[in-house]
């Protein structure tokens, strides 16, 4: 069960999480080793997304250490663990609906963001040859998922559907080219084809950034058994198991988790 | 692949090409604007209303509308040049009437204080129910100094921008902290709270106000009448061109703002602050900056509108007055710089032509604002999806 966690990129210890009297996540530990990807599992409720909440820094938890490349992150700002290089999509679609693809994506561009009002409003020249570069940045990487969107890049988010809405929520993660990427459900209302589409989609982007690590929170198994290297199964916020796909799918309390809460 | 070098078909109307419909539309709505100011017989008012009314349905209908937004985007420069040449030839027009280009003036101005409202509302989404205070902070700065410092007035106007900033850093704590309603609440506090203090101000004039001093700009005196080839013209000449100076150069600058990283940033906390925490966007930074621009804005139009009126006093900066440039942002449409310039001049000028309405302007505003929000709930001009460069096209 131990792993070397020397080439661990995350490493979360004893994480937890209460709200009010309810403990959603109990002393929770898993490290992400670099480049893998890993399976977050678990029935509902049983503190995925909390997880995920409480590395990004949505909320400090209760308890606990996470540790991102060797440096303490626990308890730090949203804007702190994204800078720290840890990019997440959310359960719930969280696109700016009247903005278009372009927009959303380059909201995960903080880097280009930060430049002062000047540089903005007066060196225009300037910003359009950023503008022009964030455009081929932002075609090239909705390319890899689909190339009929990159070229209406300029649409507005909200006309489109939900598989769409959700490539682009990926790519809006993406864009910053993050060490960490954290899926929270991406393939939620999809067709089984859709799902299998943006998963080649997922391994396709990982092989293209060096070094990327994803933990996906994800409920299908075909799925999982495919795409990841090693899972973790949450029940009612506690780790019950861990391991490869075969591991974790022979285990006799992963089985009762999952038909108790069928 | 060969989609993006094909040209796309260029829409006319009547025949015409975007640029001649762009032009045709400045000259027609300047004809109007003026026609507009000039009328006095409430029948003549009417007509003209109904005028627009059924020009609005024909060019919706006839797809003028999108040719004239073609022309926008594909020839800003030519387009922007001639709406400003149109303003300048109405003000021109009036060169020797007081009322109506008081009243234009009033325009511009309240169009450049509710282009910074609309950076805080339409952009940040933060709403400010003391545009009222912030203008007048700007008008009481104007008079004390302009009275009691001989700094340049031009630089005591942007000093009046400054100041509302500052008083402004006072409401940012409170405003930026709670969400929502509560932030509405805040402001309403501050709107009713500088009245008051204006009244049982002393230094400040108390209740009967204070004087301020003109506008000078090299010995340019904006009160004394200028004679142009012997004609002796209105002095609200020198205060219509200034203003109009400042509302250009307040829309430019919203515009730039909105078609800039700055703009997406305040868009995308105003849509979703949780997401723009992770990803790095300090939800507050872009606040106090939204706020402070907003407020420049607002004070700056506040101290030019207090030296054209000459005598400013508590009563002129009231909620009310407050409620109506959110109005102008809310029928303009959010974050529409050019809704907003419709919306103003339609909220000062129809009171003043139409008498019925003149007593029941707060009613009717209230009213069509409902109305609007009911069935229109992106304003007379809805904003559209942000273009940076304006005509840029993706090259194959
Ligand atoms: N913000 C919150 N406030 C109160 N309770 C919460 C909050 N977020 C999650 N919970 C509770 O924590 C538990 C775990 O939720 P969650 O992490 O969303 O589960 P999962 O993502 O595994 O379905 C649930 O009981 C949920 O009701
Ligand atoms: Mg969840």
């Amino acid at each position: 069960m131990t792993r070397p966690t020397t080439d661990a990129v995350l490493e979360i210890d004893a994480l937890s999480k209460t709200f009010g009297g309810v403990t959603a996540l109990d002393a929770f530990t898993m490290s992400v080793r670099r480049g893998d990807i890993v399976g977050l599992l678990g029935p509902n409720g049983s503190g995925k997304t909390t997880s995920f909440n409480a590395v990004t820094g949505i909320f400090p938890p209760s308890g606990g250490t996470v540790r991102f490349d060797g440096a303490d992150i626990t308890g730090l700002s949203p804007q702190k663990v994204y800078a720290a290089g840890i990019a997440r999509t959310f359960q719930r679609s969280r696109l700016c609906l009247p903005l278009s693809i372009f927009d959303n994506i380059m909201i995960g561009n903080h880097g280009r963001l930060t430049k002062g009002l000047w540089f903005n409003l007066m060196r225009r020249r300037a910003f359009r040859r950023e503008f022009e570069q964030g455009y081929e940045d932002a075609r090239a990487l909705v390319r890899t998922f689909s190339t009929a969107l990159a070229d209406r890049l300029f649409e507005p988010v909200g006309a489109l559907p939900m598989i769409e809405r959700r490539r682009i929520e990926i790519c809006r993660a993406l864009i910053s080219r993050p060490r960490l990427l954290l899926l929270d459900e991406p393939s939620a209302g999809m067709t089984h084809d859709e799902t299998t589409q943006l998963m080649d989609d997922i391994l396709d982007v990982r092989g293209r950034i060096e070094g990327l690590s994803i933990i996906i929170i994800e409920h299908e198994m075909g799925v999982i058994e495919r795409i990841t290297d090693q899972c973790v199964v949450l029940n009612y916020g506690r780790k019950i198991c861990e391991g490869p796909y075969a591991h974790i799918a022979a285990d006799p309390e992963v089985q009762r988790a999952y038909l108790g809460a069928e | 692949m060969s989609t993006d070098t094909q040209t796309a078909p260029r829409p006319t109307w009547l025949g015409l090409p975007p640029l001649a419909v762009g032009l045709l539309v400045v000259v027609l709505a300047s004809a109007y604007a003026w026609l507009f100011l000039h009328a006095e017989s409430q029948v003549v008012v009417l007509v003209l209303l109904a005028v627009a009314a059924l020009a609005a349905v024909v060019g919706g209908r006839t797809g003028a509308d999108r040719v004239l937004a073609t022309a926008m985007s594909q020839h800003s420069r030519a387009m922007n040049g001639a709406i400003v040449a149109g303003l300048l030839a109405v003000i021109a027009l009036f060169a020797t009437d007081h009322f109506p280009l008081l009243m234009l003036t009033t325009v511009l101005l309240y169009m450049t204080a509710a282009l910074g409202l609309n950076i805080q509302f339409g952009y940040a989404g933060m709403v400010n129910f003391a545009g009222a205070a912030f203008f007048g902070i700007g008008a009481y700065t104007a008079a004390v100094m302009t009275t009691q410092t001989g700094l340049p007035p031009l630089l005591i106007l942007i000093l009046g921008g400054v100041m509302a900033a500052l008083i402004g850093f006072v409401l940012v704590i409170p405003v930026v902290r709670t969400r929502g309603h509560y932030a509405a609440v805040v402001t309403i506090a501050f709107s009713v709270l500088f009245k008051t203090f204006l009244e049982v101000n002393d230094i400040l004039g108390g209740p009967q106000g204070l004087m301020v001093d003109s506008m000078k700009i090299l010995g340019w005196d904006f009160n004394a009448s200028p004679v142009l080839f012997g004609v002796e013209m209105s002095f609200y000449l020198n205060y219509a061109l200034l203003g109009a100076a400042l509302a250009v150069l307040a829309f430019v600058f919203t515009r730039r703002l909105e078609r800039s990283w700055v703009g997406l940033t305040l868009d995308a906390v105003r849509l979703d602050d949780t997401a723009s925490a992770c990803f790095g966007i300090g939800i507050t930074r872009a606040k106090v900056l939204a706020f402070t621009l907003g407020n420049v804005m607002v004070g700056m139009a506040g101290a030019l509108y207090g030296m054209m009126i000459s005598f400013i006093a508590p009563t002129s900066f009231t909620f009310s007055d407050s409620l109506l440039l959110v109005a102008i942002v809310l029928l303009g449409g959010m974050g529409s710089p050019w809704g907003t310039a419709l919306a103003a001049f339609i909220v000062i000028v129809l009171p003043e032509k139409l008498q019925i309405i003149q007593e029941y302007r707060f009613l009717l505003f209230s009213v069509l604002v409902i109305a609007m929000l009911l069935f229109r709930p992106d304003g007379l001009l809805p904003r559209t999806v942000r273009a940076y460069i304006p005509g840029w096209r993706a090259k194959p």
